[in-house]
């Protein structure tokens, strides 16, 4: 018996890093999936974007596992496209019980000051609205099964402090923290839980890039990934560089299964004690 | 596999109530256990304290699910006990990985100006000092091992926030919380984990009795169960009086095993979102 038996969950970025991890952790221990990710390039981030490619491969793992899976393109700044797949979902799987709102961007650094309006809206939309959309497209098929839920924000370290450079990725993760307890108490009566995850740097695309690698070290003209995991590790009290996806995968698991049928409103950070330093 | 398979765990109070329930929850996913609980009343506890015949009770139950156990009675307040059980129990077992640093007391309702200086000292003797003493035992034991390990510190919502007529209860247990993030920043380079669960009311005896009742009805002169489940749904944010030790022990198996691996300095409210309240 798997520890999300039966049980369906709605992700958002889905195609890779720690929504595709997500997906195959939820799965493995019985879960069916809804996936949806934005398949594009944003544009202003330092990386690709994740591809349909992409997405059909979480698609591949999930049913690999022997589980069902109903993934669509949709981007999360566009609540019709969300709520179309999310409702698509519940048409094909039957339920809905837990949400994983993790589609996020992470976009060029600058001093708050000199950000352009259209990069900080285009942040505040992904990172911050995007997530108050995937929760208002799931919240009526949660309420409508009458047996309660679990939605899962992810945040950051950046959503509990400061990081010079970042004021746009700092303030969304610090506005996901309201979100999740506002809904937490919205949410309580239906016995719908909400809780966010703070994680250190995970090792994935999102980071493993040349324009992070220089946010961790604006001296060094080209730095390379060695440079940035001692200087990444630094920062951490545990003695490692980053975490894993899965580590966010096995902390959202916890949270999604009814061993945290009580634990509503937290901040759970899995950052290496990075947050004690 | 179980998920803290072939580890020992060290549990103090593990007569009864929470504790027990570690003890039980931890064997059932693999671990062998050293159990310890003090057996004999506590002056001024408003509640009847375990017996030697509870802690038998806890060795029953951790046998019959094929598990090894070595039970002591020892005191948290005296370091010399702590330190021989603990000792003979690693003798026995061979290696400690894990510590659950349950034992406490309820202590009886007072204005901060109107506690007896008996009932304060001991009361930060056996919820603050006794979790550091509990830690001080364990670590060389943790550290000889050489593979890391997971302490877990009971704290309570009362660690994170202020009730009134327990000052000295609130006070020993926000020490918890200072105490768990120094212990991490410390622990970190051995990758020894260190994190604290605040629990909301839970169903034991040390909240089940009239003491406790009266805290949260001061307006009865002699509060049932039910007057105090009423009081007690009205603090937390889902519509539940109180959660069950399983619930807390579902939170410590999670802190105990390689799932969080990389989760340390964290405070895990298990509330039922009472502090968002």
């Amino acid at each position: 018996m798997g520890r999300v038996e039966g049980k369906v969950a709605f992700i958002t970025g889905a195609a890779r890093g720690q929504g595709r991890s997500h997906a195959l952790r939820l799965a493995q221990e019985g879960a069916d999936i809804i996936a949806v990710d934005i398949c594009e390039d944003v544009e202003g981030t330092v990386y690709a974007g994740a591809t349909e490619a992409d997405l059909a491969e979480t698609v591949r793992q999930v049913e690999a596992l022997d589980r069902r899976i109903v993934a669509i393109k949709a981007d999360v700044r566009d609540f019709d496209g969300l709520r179309k797949a999310v409702d698509d979902g519940v048409a094909q799987l039957g339920r809905l019980d837990i949400v994983s709102a993790n589609a996020g961007i992470l976009t060029s650094p600058s001093n708050a000051e000199n950000f352009s309006d259209e990069t900080w809206n285009t942040m505040i939309d992904i990172n911050l609205s995007g997530v108050w959309r995937t929760a208002k497209a799931a919240i009526p098929h949660i309420k409508a099964g009458g047996r309660g839920g679990s939605i899962i924000l992810t945040s950051s370290e950046a959503g509990l402090r400061a990081y010079q450079s970042a004021a746009h990725y700092v303030s969304a993760k610090h506005g996901v923290v309201g979100l999740m307890r506002t809904l937490a108490l919205e949410l309580a009566p239906d016995m719908i839980r909400v809780n966010s995850i703070h994680p250190t740097q995970v090792d994935t695309d999102m980071i493993q890039n040349e324009p992070t690698y220089k946010l961790f070290l604006p001296d060094v003209e080209h730095p390379t990934r060695e440079q940035f995991a001692a200087a990444s590790q630094s920062v951490n009290a545990l003695p490692i560089p980053w975490v894993e996806s899965v580590d966010i995968s096995n902390a959202l698991l916890f949270l999604a299964s009814d061993e945290a049928r009580y634990v509503t409103g937290v901040t759970l950070a899995v950052d290496a004690g990075c947050f004690l330093k | 596999m179980g998920r803290v398979e072939g580890k020992v765990a060290f549990i103090t109070g593990a007569a009864r109530g929470q504790g027990r329930s570690h003890a039980l929850r931890l064997a059932q996913e693999g671990a062998d256990i050293i159990a310890i609980d003090i057996c004999e009343a506590v002056p001024e506890n408003s509640y009847p304290q375990a017996t030697e015949e509870d802690l038998a009770e806890t060795v029953r139950q951790v046998e019959a699910l094929d598990r090894r156990i070595i039970a002591t009675k020892a005191d948290v307040r005296d370091f010399a006990q702590l330190k021989k059980a603990m000792d003979a129990g690693v003798a026995e077992l061979g290696r400690l990985d894990i510590v659950c640093a349950n034992a406490g007391i309820g202590g009886t309702p007072n204005r901060a100006e109107d506690i007896p200086e008996d009932e304060w000292t001991n009361m930060v003797d056996i919820n603050l000092s006794g979790v550091w003493r509990t830690a001080k035992a364990a670590i060389p034991h943790l550290k000889a091992g050489g593979r890391g390990g997971s302490i877990i510190l009971t704290s309570s919502d009362a660690g994170l926030f202020a009730y009134q007529n327990i000052a000295h209860y609130v006070s020993a247990k926000h020490g918890v919380v200072g105490l768990m993030r120094t212990l991490a920043l410390e622990l970190a380079p051995d990758m020894i984990r260190v994190n604290s669960i605040h629990p909301t009311t839970v169903d034991t005896p040390m909240v089940q009795n009239e003491g406790t009742y009266k805290l949260f009805r001061p307006d009865l002169e002699h509060p049932t169960k039910d007057d105090f489940a009423a009081a007690a749904v009205g603090m937390n944010a889902l519509p539940i009086p109180w959660v069950e030790a399983v619930d807390i022990s579902n939170a410590v198996l999670f802190f105990a095993s390689d799932e969080s691996r990389y989760v340390t300095g964290v405070p895990l409210p298990v509330d039922a979102g009472a502090a968002i309240k």
